[in-house]
């Protein structure tokens, strides 16, 4: 034995035990521990997304209602900015010097290393310049954004609008990312799966110095973006110009819709906005003006959103539910009675069509007390029960009172009181038609949408069916449309009782005592009837529906017109002006037209809207 | 008389092909790490990995020659080899060129050569042929102070270069040392001194609150639980004669050594050393800063996974996340394309080379083999747990090669000779008596 051989040990031991604890270590590292394998990601890799271009949208004549125009993001890698003449730079751009230090230092505070935006949607007449100089400004580079854009300043309500995506949107889907863009309101959030597309990626290797060294394993995990469809509304573009062009200085809505098929031809709630100003950098400034500091409330959607008590229109509902009930015929005649209800007009005793022609109240009211009491049952009051609960089945048929299923998201039902309204109101047994006989002429506690009254006007024109109307015809090329809008509702209603009421409608507007002659044409057939909802003290709203021609009806309008008056005065000159557009493509009767622009209603009346 | 062709005939084969299989992987691993797709062949000599060829063709060479020299030449020379090696390191700090704020290397051409690695083959030898000499044990002070003489001419003569972590390496020889008799407490001291080290500069930075709102410093912590440890041996061991004594003395050292740890720290360590040994204990973290090498280092180890992501396909490698990857940080190379299994092979290889040194070592009948082996495995060992350790963040930062891997010719020249020197004498360990 050597002296102190066996130190030996104590050598190979500490040997041992250091490339034990490097094995150790190695394997925590290595095998256990991936947050390396993320740090490596990161460094290395720099996924590229491919955005896609967001689908058009077209009228129904193939004219652009929407399209998308190129704009670039100033993008800056903090890390490669070098010193340069900045307020050249900042002249360049518009922003002042001090602008420029916080927005570097944000930049900074997220990557010294990564790109982050400078400047937002720098509009591509602008970047021409930006670009041209930009050779100078070491570490800015341009990224290319699409802006929506809209060739004529119309539909903006149809149409809605996009913008940046909010948390709670990526906490509801995850498919978006912060800076993405999505529907916020109207067909752009409706259909928002269909429009944006798809994504893409590339999954590029850049080195040490950012410098991109090619695609990641030969692009086995890049993908290509894949281009949203375009949409085809049913909106004809002239006739929505026309539209809003009728409505300015005007609260109100115009719906068109055409009546085979369900399809919007204009959808006009006043007053509107120009959807431009919600593109780009000026849109929160803008959003923020018509959303709190315009009283008149542009962005609200009166067509589907507004709920109103829609006036005589409604007697055509009554007249219709009546005649099929067998309550009458039309050959019933009632007194004018003007004691309970007042009327309007020379007319004494009419018969059906005449009371219609005529807008006879007392009419009417007796109509509903033969539809509400019925005589079922010996309390007066448990037989209004009976009959009110027949009554608003049936008008529910015509799309009253339920949700139509269009496809503009937020769409209000409006109310059509059932049995069970009215017990909670006056508690039960306390009601009886003469509680709530106003409903029989479109007051009382009746609310109607806009779109509800084309829908009748359509239903009439169709003589008893409707389809639900909606604002795009196809999705894509192919000529989708949703199945839903392809399937017919029928009001239950015997086809050969909508013969006297289309008569009426017709004298309405053709015959002298009518109370739309404003709406009446010479080359076309209108069919009409008038509206006149009482706001005492204030001005009347002034409703007025009507399809045309009279023969195959290729066009059913409402509109409503807020505080102005008669429906006869300025609702039914709307609708033919509308109806003149949309089937000869053009208004001869500028007279006319310029009657209608240059009318304003727009004093605000306290406590109403 | 031996025939020439017989050279090869008694050497270690062990030791001979895990020095291949390091050397080739190596090779292969530097080839990786400065790959370029204009340059891709692996034999291009414009490039690190062509003419690392050349290092390794001419490093079979030098093991030839080795092999053919007389084993008695390493004996006789180890002083006039020394003496050489130490003029060479005065020599490059007068006719040196300056590489990165260092006077390390001779250059001609180009071609550059590092004397300080040829040093730690002088210095061994020297060692070696000192110890060797003494008749018993490695006793009496003057005979250590002569040893440590020995190692601390070259130590200085680099440190002037400067060149910290070559310095370093001359600490390994206290294995030798410690073989030959030593006593083991001085390693045991070493350690202590090491762990106090560590421990007093984490504790400098920290603060224990008490109740009544008093603080305390981390250090002033440290020396009251010194204390009462000190306390609680004195009553354990009350009976011995001098306990008081001694337990005082060893409290007094520790106690000035604590607060000694600040003073060295922050006037002794340059800044550079300052952060890197702050970056290791986790005071600091800068991963911009002194920080980065490790950083990296170990996001391209640790993204290496189990099996590795395969030749050529390290992203960290390939593009230069990891900065002297082809020389000190080679072992990132491994760890990133051959995974975990990778490492542990080399680790495993360079555990195998060090063991067969040591159990040849011990199989000498010659003092002077014997303690030259151990010279051979101590300084391997060393650069081996600094290099892989620092890579994997265990060692601060300090700039020495892996043993085979590494880019460079001096530094594997300088390992060949090393080695085989020591295959040599084992070859002919029938023939040696001394």
């Amino acid at each position: 034995m050597k002296p102190f051989e066996d130190r030996k040990f104590v050598i190979l031991g500490i040997f041992l035990t250091i490339a034990l604890i490097f094995l150790g270590r190695l394997f925590f590292i290595q095998v256990i521990d991936d947050s390396y394998q993320m740090s490596a990601n990161n460094q290395t890799l720099r996924t590229i997304t491919q955005y896609p271009v967001r689908g058009l949208i077209y009228d129904r004549n193939k004219q652009l209602l929407v399209y998308n125009e190129a704009a670039y993001d100033l993008m800056v890698v903090p890390s490669k900015v070098s010193d340069f003449d900045t307020s050249s730079f900042c002249q360049l751009l518009g922003i002042s010097d001090s602008a420029f230090v916080t927005r570097l230092k944000k930049a900074r505070k997220y990557s010294r290393y990564r790109p982050s935006v400078f400047e937002k949607q720098i509009p591509a007449s602008q970047w021409a310049l930006v670009s041209e100089r930009l050779y100078k400004y070491n570490g800015f580079h341009g990224e290319k954004r699409t802006l929506r854009k809209y060739p004529k300043a119309t539909s903006a309500h149809i149409l809605g609008y996009i913008s940046e995506v909010g948390n709670s949107d990526i906490a509801k889907d995850s498919y978006y990312k912060s800076g993405d863009y999505i529907g916020k309101r109207g067909l752009e959030k409706e259909y928002e799966s269909v429009l944006r597309g798809t994504r893409g990626k590339k999954i590029l290797m850049v080195d040490v110095h950012n410098r991109i060294k090619g695609n990641y394993r030969n692009g086995l995990y890049d993908s290509l973006p894949i281009a949203g469809k375009n949409l085809i509304c049913s909106i004809d573009r002239d006739l929505q110009a026309l539209g809003e062009l009728l409505m300015q200085g005007k609260r109100g809505s115009i719906v068109a819709i055409e009546p085979s098929t369900g399809e919007i031809l204009a959808m006009i709630s006043a007053p509107s906005y120009d959807p431009n100003l919600l593109v780009g950098r000026p849109r929160s400034k803008n959003y923020q003006m018509l959303q709190q500091n315009d009283s008149l409330n542009p962005l609200f959607n009166r067509t589907i959103n507004a709920m109103y008590r829609p006036g005589s229109i409604f007697k055509i509902v009554q007249a219709l539910v009546a005649l099929d009930e067998g309550v009458i015929t039309q050959d019933t005649r009632f007194q004018c009675n003007r004691g309970i209800i007042g009327c309007h007009g020379s007319h004494t005793y009419d018969e059906l069509v005449g009371a219609i022609q005529h807008s006879c109240n007392p009419y009417f009211y007796q109509v509903y007390k033969r539809l509400i009491q019925r005589g079922d049952n010996t309390s007066v009051f448990k037989d209004a029960n009976m009959g009110l609960q027949t009554w608003q089945e049936r008008v529910k048929l015509f799309g009253f009172g339920v949700q139509l299923k269009t496809d503009l998201p937020g769409l209000k039902m409006g109310l059509v009181p059932t049995p069970e309204f009215y017990n909670k109101w006056y508690g039960e047994n306390r009601w009886a038609f003469s509680t709530i006989y106003s409903n029989s002429i479109g007051e009382g506690e009746l609310q109607v949408v806009p779109i509800q009254m084309a829908n009748l006007a359509a239903i009439i024109a169709n003589k008893g069916y409707y389809y639900q109307p909606h604002l795009i015809k196809s999705i894509g090329e192919d000529s989708v449309k949703r199945p839903e809008f392809t399937q017919k509702f029928d009001t239950e209603v015997d086809p050969k009782y909508f013969e006297p009421i289309v008569k009426a409608m017709f004298k309405v507007v053709n015959e002298s005592g009518g109370t739309a002659r404003k709406a009446r044409m010479d080359s076309i057939i209108v069919c009409g009837k008038t509206g006149t909802v009482q706001n005492d003290p204030w001005p009347d709203h002034s409703v007025f529906m009507a399809f045309a021609p009279m023969e195959n009806p290729k066009i059913a309008v409402a509109v409503y017109v807020e505080y102005s008056d008669y429906g006869g005065t300025w609702a039914a000159p709307i609708s033919s002006l509308m109806i003149e557009q949309y089937l000869t493509g053009e208004i001869k009767r500028k007279d006319k037209q310029k009657r209608i622009t240059n009318a304003s209603f727009l004093e605000i009346y306290e406590g109403k809207k | 008389m031996r025939a020439k062709s017989s050279i090869f005939q008694n050497i270690d084969w062990t030791i001979f092909w895990v020095y291949t299989t390091l050397v080739l992987m190596g090779w292969i691993n530097i080839y990786a790490a400065t790959y370029n797709e204009q340059h891709q062949s692996i034999f291009d000599l414009s490039m690190s990995y062509g003419k690392q060829m050349i290092w390794i063709i001419s490093s079979y060479l030098l093991v030839w020659i080795v092999l053919m020299l007389d084993p008695r030449f390493f004996s006789r020379l180890a002083y006039p080899i020394y003496a050489l090696c130490m003029a060479l390191l005065v020599g490059v700090l007068i006719f040196g060129t300056e590489i990165k704020g260092a006077k390390s290397w001779f250059t001609f051409g180009g071609f550059s050569f590092q004397p300080s690695e040829l040093a730690k083959y002088g210095t061994a030898l020297a060692l070696t042929y000192y110890l060797s000499s003494l008749g018993k044990k490695f006793q009496g002070i003057f005979v250590r102070i002569k040893a440590f003489i020995i190692l601390l001419i070259p130590a200085g003569l680099i440190l002037l270069q400067p060149d910290t972590g070559s310095v370093l390496v001359y600490a390994s020889f206290i294995f030798v040392m410690y073989r030959e008799g030593l006593s083991g407490n001085i390693l045991l001291i070493g350690l202590g001194a090491a762990a106090l080290f560590v421990l007093a500069l984490l504790l400098n930075y920290t603060t224990f609150d008490l109740p009544f709102e008093l603080q305390i410093s981390g250090q002033t912590l440290m020396i009251i639980v010194v204390g009462i440890i000190c306390l609680l041996i004195h009553q354990m061991f009350r009976n011995h004669k001098g306990i008081k004594i001694a337990i005082i003395l060893v409290f007094g050292v520790i106690a000035g050594y604590v607060y000694g740890v600040n003073f060295m720290f922050n006037d002794v360590l340059k800044s550079h050393q300052q952060s890197r040994i702050n970056e290791l204990l986790g005071i600091e973290h800068d991963i911009t800063g002194a920080g980065y090498n490790v950083h990296q280092s170990m996001i391209a180890i640790g993204s290496g996974g189990v099996f590795g992501k395969g030749f050529l396909e390290g992203t960290q490698t390939k593009f230069n996340f990891v900065p002297e990857q082809s020389t000190d940080f080679i072992f990132c190379t491994v760890g990133e394309e051959w995974g975990y299994l990778g490492s542990l092979v080399v680790i495993v290889l360079f555990l195998v080379l060090l063991f067969r040194i040591v159990i040849i070592a011990e199989r000498q009948r010659s003092k002077f083999s014997r303690i030259y082996g151990y010279c051979v495995a101590s300084i391997f060992f060393f650069h081996l747990a600094i290099n892989i350790g620092m890579t994997i963040g265990l060692a601060p930062v300090i700039g020495i090669p892996l043993p085979f891997f590494s880019y460079g010719g001096s530094s594997l020249w300088a390992f060949t000779i090393l080695l085989f020197t020591f295959v040599k004498m084992d070859s002919e360990r029938m023939h040696i008596l001394s």
